[in-house]
Protein backbone atom coordinates (compact mmCIF):
# COMPACT_ATOMS: atom_id res chain seq x y z
CA UNK A 1 0.00 0.00 0.00
CA UNK A 2 1.26 3.44 -0.80
CA UNK A 3 0.09 6.61 0.83
CA UNK A 4 1.13 9.36 -1.55
CA UNK A 5 0.20 12.12 0.89
CA UNK A 6 2.27 10.66 3.63
CA UNK A 7 5.21 10.16 1.32
CA UNK A 8 5.21 13.83 0.37
CA UNK A 9 5.19 14.81 4.02
CA UNK A 10 7.99 12.38 4.78
CA UNK A 11 10.04 13.66 1.90
CA UNK A 12 9.57 17.19 3.13
CA UNK A 13 11.03 16.30 6.50
CA UNK A 14 14.27 14.98 5.02
CA UNK A 15 14.46 17.43 2.14
CA UNK A 16 17.32 19.53 3.51
CA UNK A 17 19.47 16.52 4.13
CA UNK A 18 18.56 15.09 0.77
CA UNK A 19 19.67 18.14 -1.19
CA UNK A 20 22.80 18.38 0.94
CA UNK A 21 23.61 14.77 0.11
CA UNK A 22 23.58 13.78 3.78
CA UNK A 23 21.17 10.86 3.56
CA UNK A 24 21.98 7.17 3.37
CA UNK A 25 21.86 5.42 0.01
CA UNK A 26 18.69 3.60 0.99
CA UNK A 27 16.83 6.75 1.97
CA UNK A 28 18.00 8.50 -1.18
CA UNK A 29 16.72 5.66 -3.30
CA UNK A 30 13.39 5.79 -1.52
CA UNK A 31 13.10 9.50 -2.11
CA UNK A 32 14.07 9.16 -5.75
CA UNK A 33 11.39 6.53 -6.25
CA UNK A 34 8.86 8.94 -4.85
CA UNK A 35 10.16 11.78 -7.01
CA UNK A 36 9.70 9.70 -10.14
CA UNK A 37 5.99 9.53 -9.57
CA UNK A 38 5.36 12.83 -7.83
CA UNK A 39 5.64 15.93 -9.96
CA UNK A 40 5.00 18.37 -7.11
CA UNK A 41 7.83 17.07 -4.98
CA UNK A 42 10.09 17.09 -8.00
CA UNK A 43 9.41 20.79 -8.48
CA UNK A 44 9.97 21.47 -4.80
CA UNK A 45 13.32 19.66 -4.88
CA UNK A 46 14.43 21.46 -8.05
CA UNK A 47 13.44 24.89 -6.88
CA UNK A 48 14.88 24.34 -3.42
CA UNK A 49 18.21 23.35 -4.94
CA UNK A 50 18.13 26.41 -7.16
CA UNK A 51 17.21 28.63 -4.22
CA UNK A 52 20.25 27.43 -2.27
CA UNK A 53 22.38 27.89 -5.36
CA UNK A 54 21.19 31.46 -5.81
CA UNK A 55 21.69 32.64 -2.26
CA UNK A 56 25.15 31.17 -2.18
CA UNK A 57 25.96 33.38 -5.16
CA UNK A 58 24.53 36.47 -3.51
CA UNK A 59 26.16 35.79 -0.17
CA UNK A 60 29.65 36.56 -1.38
CA UNK A 61 28.80 40.12 -2.21
CA UNK A 62 28.76 41.63 1.27
CA UNK A 63 32.24 42.82 1.91
CA UNK A 64 33.69 44.08 5.10
CA UNK A 65 34.59 47.75 4.50
CA UNK A 66 38.28 48.54 4.87
CA UNK A 67 37.57 51.42 7.24
CA UNK A 68 35.68 49.10 9.61
CA UNK A 69 38.54 46.67 9.55
CA UNK A 70 41.05 49.41 10.31
CA UNK A 71 39.07 50.68 13.30
CA UNK A 72 38.90 47.17 14.66
CA UNK A 73 42.65 46.66 14.35
CA UNK A 74 43.33 49.93 16.11
CA UNK A 75 40.88 49.18 18.88
CA UNK A 76 42.54 45.83 19.48
CA UNK A 77 46.00 47.37 19.35
CA UNK A 78 47.09 45.22 16.46
CA UNK A 79 47.30 47.92 13.81
CA UNK A 80 50.85 46.83 13.00
CA UNK A 81 49.36 43.74 11.46
CA UNK A 82 47.00 45.54 9.12
CA UNK A 83 47.67 43.93 5.80
CA UNK A 84 45.00 45.43 3.66
CA UNK B 1 53.03 17.70 7.12
CA UNK B 2 51.47 18.17 3.75
CA UNK B 3 50.97 21.63 2.42
CA UNK B 4 47.35 22.74 2.54
CA UNK B 5 45.24 25.84 2.20
CA UNK B 6 44.98 27.62 5.57
CA UNK B 7 42.75 25.60 7.88
CA UNK B 8 40.11 27.40 9.87
CA UNK B 9 41.14 26.15 13.26
CA UNK B 10 44.80 26.86 13.20
CA UNK B 11 44.62 29.74 15.64
CA UNK B 12 46.47 28.69 18.77
CA UNK B 13 44.57 29.27 21.97
CA UNK B 14 47.78 28.98 23.92
CA UNK B 15 49.38 31.80 21.96
CA UNK B 16 46.26 33.93 22.33
CA UNK B 17 46.27 33.44 26.08
CA UNK B 18 49.93 34.38 26.20
CA UNK B 19 49.03 37.68 24.56
CA UNK B 20 50.61 36.94 21.20
CA UNK B 21 49.54 39.87 19.04
CA UNK B 22 50.34 38.19 15.75
CA UNK B 23 48.06 35.33 16.69
CA UNK B 24 45.31 37.73 17.68
CA UNK B 25 45.70 39.48 14.34
CA UNK B 26 45.39 36.13 12.61
CA UNK B 27 42.21 35.31 14.49
CA UNK B 28 40.78 38.69 13.55
CA UNK B 29 41.82 38.26 9.94
CA UNK B 30 40.13 34.86 9.77
CA UNK B 31 36.85 35.65 11.48
CA UNK B 32 36.09 39.34 11.06
CA UNK B 33 34.55 38.91 7.64
CA UNK B 34 32.10 36.11 8.55
CA UNK B 35 31.20 37.78 11.84
CA UNK B 36 30.57 41.10 10.13
CA UNK B 37 28.40 39.38 7.54
CA UNK B 38 26.49 37.58 10.27
CA UNK B 39 25.79 40.87 12.04
CA UNK B 40 24.80 42.57 8.83
CA UNK B 41 22.36 39.84 7.84
CA UNK B 42 20.91 39.51 11.32
CA UNK B 43 20.52 43.20 12.05
CA UNK B 44 20.23 44.76 8.61
CA UNK B 45 22.41 47.73 9.43
CA UNK B 46 26.07 48.37 8.71
CA UNK B 47 26.50 50.36 11.90
CA UNK B 48 25.04 47.56 14.02
CA UNK B 49 27.18 45.02 12.19
CA UNK B 50 30.27 47.07 12.95
CA UNK B 51 29.31 47.35 16.62
CA UNK B 52 28.78 43.60 16.84
CA UNK B 53 32.13 42.98 15.19
CA UNK B 54 33.97 45.27 17.60
CA UNK B 55 32.16 44.02 20.68
CA UNK B 56 32.73 40.40 19.75
CA UNK B 57 36.48 40.75 19.56
CA UNK B 58 36.70 43.05 22.58
CA UNK B 59 34.72 40.56 24.67
CA UNK B 60 36.69 37.65 23.31
CA UNK B 61 39.90 39.36 24.29
CA UNK B 62 38.60 40.13 27.78
CA UNK B 63 37.43 36.57 28.41
CA UNK B 64 40.14 34.61 26.67
CA UNK B 65 41.69 33.47 29.95
CA UNK B 66 38.40 31.88 31.02
CA UNK B 67 37.91 30.09 27.72
CA UNK B 68 38.85 26.47 28.19
CA UNK B 69 38.84 25.50 24.57
CA UNK B 70 36.12 22.91 24.85
CA UNK B 71 34.64 24.21 21.63
CA UNK B 72 36.62 25.51 18.71
CA UNK B 73 37.69 29.12 18.68
CA UNK B 74 35.36 29.86 15.81
CA UNK B 75 32.34 28.44 17.64
CA UNK B 76 33.28 30.43 20.71
CA UNK B 77 33.51 33.64 18.67
CA UNK B 78 30.22 32.97 16.96
CA UNK B 79 28.61 32.38 20.34
CA UNK B 80 29.82 35.75 21.61
CA UNK B 81 28.69 37.41 18.38
CA UNK B 82 25.25 35.77 18.55
CA UNK B 83 24.80 36.97 22.13
CA UNK B 84 25.62 40.50 21.02
CA UNK B 85 23.23 40.21 18.12
CA UNK B 86 20.35 38.97 20.26
CA UNK B 87 21.01 41.76 22.78
CA UNK B 88 20.80 44.29 19.99
CA UNK B 89 17.64 42.70 18.62
CA UNK B 90 16.00 42.84 22.03
CA UNK B 91 16.91 46.48 22.37
CA UNK B 92 15.47 47.24 18.96
CA UNK B 93 12.34 45.18 19.27
CA UNK B 94 11.60 44.76 22.96
CA UNK B 95 8.03 43.76 22.15
CA UNK B 96 8.94 40.82 20.02
CA UNK B 97 8.41 37.60 21.90
CA UNK B 98 10.34 34.45 21.44
CA UNK B 99 13.50 35.48 19.71
CA UNK B 100 14.79 32.04 20.52
CA UNK B 101 12.04 30.23 18.65
CA UNK B 102 11.86 27.12 20.80
CA UNK B 103 8.09 27.06 20.61
CA UNK B 104 8.03 26.28 16.92
CA UNK B 105 10.72 23.61 16.75
CA UNK B 106 8.27 20.78 17.18
CA UNK B 107 6.01 21.96 14.40
CA UNK B 108 6.08 20.13 11.12
CA UNK B 109 7.51 22.08 8.20
CA UNK B 110 4.86 23.92 6.30
CA UNK B 111 3.66 22.21 3.16
CA UNK B 112 4.99 23.94 0.02
CA UNK B 113 2.37 26.12 -1.64
CA UNK B 114 4.04 27.42 -4.78
CA UNK B 115 4.61 24.58 -7.21
CA UNK B 116 6.09 26.29 -10.24
CA UNK B 117 9.27 25.03 -11.79
CA UNK B 118 11.15 28.25 -12.46
CA UNK B 119 14.55 26.58 -12.67
CA UNK B 120 14.52 26.74 -16.48
CA UNK B 121 14.33 30.53 -16.60
CA UNK B 122 17.25 32.10 -18.45
CA UNK B 123 20.31 32.96 -16.41
CA UNK B 124 19.77 36.72 -16.65
CA UNK B 125 16.30 36.34 -15.17
CA UNK B 126 17.60 34.13 -12.38
CA UNK B 127 20.32 36.47 -11.20
CA UNK B 128 20.13 40.21 -11.42
CA UNK B 129 19.72 43.19 -9.12
CA UNK B 130 16.01 42.58 -8.66
CA UNK B 131 16.57 38.95 -7.67
CA UNK B 132 19.23 40.01 -5.19
CA UNK B 133 16.84 42.47 -3.63
CA UNK B 134 14.07 39.88 -3.47
CA UNK B 135 16.47 37.47 -1.83
CA UNK B 136 17.65 39.96 0.82
CA UNK B 137 14.09 40.86 1.63
CA UNK B 138 13.17 37.20 1.95
CA UNK B 139 16.08 36.61 4.33
CA UNK B 140 15.08 39.67 6.37
CA UNK B 141 11.58 38.30 6.68
CA UNK B 142 12.79 35.12 8.38
CA UNK B 143 12.34 35.14 12.14
CA UNK B 144 15.59 35.69 14.07
CA UNK B 145 15.49 32.06 15.20
CA UNK B 146 15.38 30.78 11.62
CA UNK B 147 17.62 33.47 10.22
CA UNK B 148 20.44 32.79 12.67
CA UNK B 149 20.53 29.09 11.83
CA UNK B 150 20.26 29.78 8.13
CA UNK B 151 23.14 32.26 8.10
CA UNK B 152 25.47 30.17 10.22
CA UNK B 153 24.78 26.96 8.32
CA UNK B 154 24.18 28.05 4.78
CA UNK B 155 26.14 31.25 4.50
CA UNK B 156 28.97 30.85 6.98
CA UNK B 157 29.15 27.11 6.38
CA UNK B 158 29.27 25.97 9.99
CA UNK B 159 28.49 22.32 10.66
CA UNK B 160 25.26 21.29 12.37
CA UNK B 161 27.15 20.76 15.60
CA UNK B 162 28.99 24.09 15.42
CA UNK B 163 25.74 25.90 14.70
CA UNK B 164 24.05 24.18 17.63
CA UNK B 165 26.93 25.12 19.94
CA UNK B 166 27.06 28.71 18.75
CA UNK B 167 23.34 29.17 19.34
CA UNK B 168 22.96 26.99 22.41
CA UNK B 169 20.27 24.84 20.79
CA UNK B 170 20.06 21.14 19.93
CA UNK B 171 21.29 19.69 16.67
CA UNK B 172 17.74 18.56 15.94
CA UNK B 173 16.57 22.16 16.28
CA UNK B 174 19.29 23.29 13.87
CA UNK B 175 18.06 20.80 11.29
CA UNK B 176 14.40 21.70 11.54
CA UNK B 177 15.09 25.42 11.55
CA UNK B 178 17.37 25.17 8.54
CA UNK B 179 14.73 23.26 6.63
CA UNK B 180 12.01 25.74 7.53
CA UNK B 181 14.20 28.69 6.61
CA UNK B 182 15.11 27.19 3.25
CA UNK B 183 11.50 26.28 2.48
CA UNK B 184 10.37 29.77 3.33
CA UNK B 185 12.99 31.31 1.04
CA UNK B 186 12.02 28.89 -1.72
CA UNK B 187 8.42 29.93 -1.28
CA UNK B 188 9.23 33.65 -1.54
CA UNK B 189 11.47 33.19 -4.56
CA UNK B 190 8.84 31.03 -6.23
CA UNK B 191 6.25 33.77 -5.83
CA UNK B 192 8.67 36.23 -7.36
CA UNK B 193 9.72 33.99 -10.25
CA UNK B 194 6.17 32.92 -11.02
CA UNK B 195 5.63 36.41 -12.40
CA UNK B 196 8.60 35.98 -14.71
CA UNK B 197 7.46 32.73 -16.22
CA UNK B 198 6.51 32.86 -19.90
ZN1 LIG C 1 5.35 13.98 -3.32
Amino acid sequence: MTHPQRNCQELLASLSEYVDGDLSKELCAEIERHLEECHDCQVVVNTLRKTIDLYRQVELEDELPKSVMQKLYFRLNIEDYLSR
Amino acid sequence: MTEKAPVKNEVSLEALKAGDKAELARMVELYSEPIYRLGLKMLGSEQDAEDVLQETFMKALRSIQQFEGRSSISTWLYRIAMNEIFLTLRKKKPMEESLDGYDSDSEEPEKPKEIIDWCCLPENELMNAEVRKTMSQAIEKLSPALRSVFILRDMNHLSVKETADALGISEAAVKTRLLRARLQLREDLSVYFSHKMP
